[in-house]
């Protein structure tokens, strides 16, 4: 049985926390580090991040495509949607397909 | 194209006409096999997209309910209102295997089945705002676990179709081209043994007969 953690800042994403779901509190000086160990505990089986600390964490993010688990999936924060999440489905669309066929 | 140089023997080209008749067949299947996931693919990218903006439109209007009840809050108590959740959420893993792909699947059960368990605080000194946005998260956690199952599996399947692309477009335009050109080069060779020898017997035998016979 494993769990999911939810990733972000702390406005972001205390509210998931009275759900069941572990939410984890960025800290922004050492980001990658801590994104890094909260992957590798092997108790997550998801684990979802904002946007915006996607945005730091790019080369992490990007690593944990290639495997199973966990599913490092992105949600929006409170401060507002960047799209970022659905130009990562584009870019998986643009991988496997050679092009970007979603139009928009 | 550049032939590597190959030994003109008919050792090597049976080699070589096994190996292009093993990447002839390998070509084919991994075509069938790319182009099985591509249709696996475009359908599971399209519910992931619907998905995706259901999901995102939720979370946002729930952040919103969460940035009204603090407003009204002191952070204190908003803090102490969900600092100790009730409500516990675990996965269960299972994995599917799609053309060789190993996806996950994930199903999840709850702690305790009451659903108000979402609320782990009283409700006298928080804001109904907190509420309705706690309600609205919890509504949306299926899609949203729905959402990191199909979209995991996008990624794999993403990974595994460029590699089995780029497998298909080596074996059609390299090794398959490459290996007709080695055994052709062959062929001719050996033809061209073959005229050169018969030509030289020809010629040896003329030879011959000049000797005995005069002619």
């Amino acid at each position: 049985m494993s769990r999911i953690a939810v990733y972000g800042d702390r406005e972001s994403v205390y509210g998931f926390a009275s759900l069941g779901l572990d939410a984890v509190y960025m800290d922004k000086d050492n980001a990658s580090d801590q994104f890094r160990k909260l992957c590798q505990s092997s108790g997550y089986a998801i684990i979802y991040i904002t946007e915006q600390a996607a945005a730091l964490l790019d080369r992490e993010v990007e690593r944990m495509k290639e495997l199973l688990t966990p599913a490092v999936i992105l949600i929006p924060g409170v401060s507002g949607n960047t799209g970022e999440g659905l130009s990562a489905l584009r870019s998986s669309v643009e991988r496997a397909v050679g092009t970007d066929i979603l139009g928009d | 194209m550049a032939v590597t140089q190959v030994n003109p023997t008919r050792m090597e080209l049976s080699r070589l006409k096994k190996k292009l008749n093993t990447a002839t067949r390998g070509h084919k299947l991994l075509k069938d096999k790319r182009d099985e996931l591509m249709r696996q693919f475009l359908e599971l990218i399209k519910e992931n997209r619907a998905l995706r903006i259901r999901v995102e439109a939720a979370i946002k209007s729930a952040n919103a309910g969460f940035v009204l009840a603090k407003a009204s809050m002191s952070d204190q108590t908003q803090k102490a209102a969900l600092l100790a959740p009730k409500q516990e959420i675990m996965v269960d893993i299972s994995h599917k295997n799609v053309m060789s792909v190993d996806i996950p699947q994930f199903s999840y059960t709850t702690r305790t089945p009451n659903a108000d368990d979402i609320y782990s605080y009283g409700f006298a000194f928080t804001s109904a705002d907190l509420d309705d946005a706690v309600k609205s998260l919890s509504d949306i956690l299926p899609d949203l676990i729905k959402l990191a199952e199909i979209e995991k599996s996008c990624q794999l399947m993403a990974s595994e179709i460029e590699k089995t692309r780029r497998r298909v477009n080596a074996l059609e335009h390299v090794m398959i081209p490459q290996t007709q050109e080695q055994i052709r080069y062959i062929t001719r060779k050996l033809d061209e043994n073959e005229r050169s020898t018969q030509t030289r017997l020809m010629k040896v035998k003329d030879m011959m007969l000049k000797d005995a016979h005069g002619y």
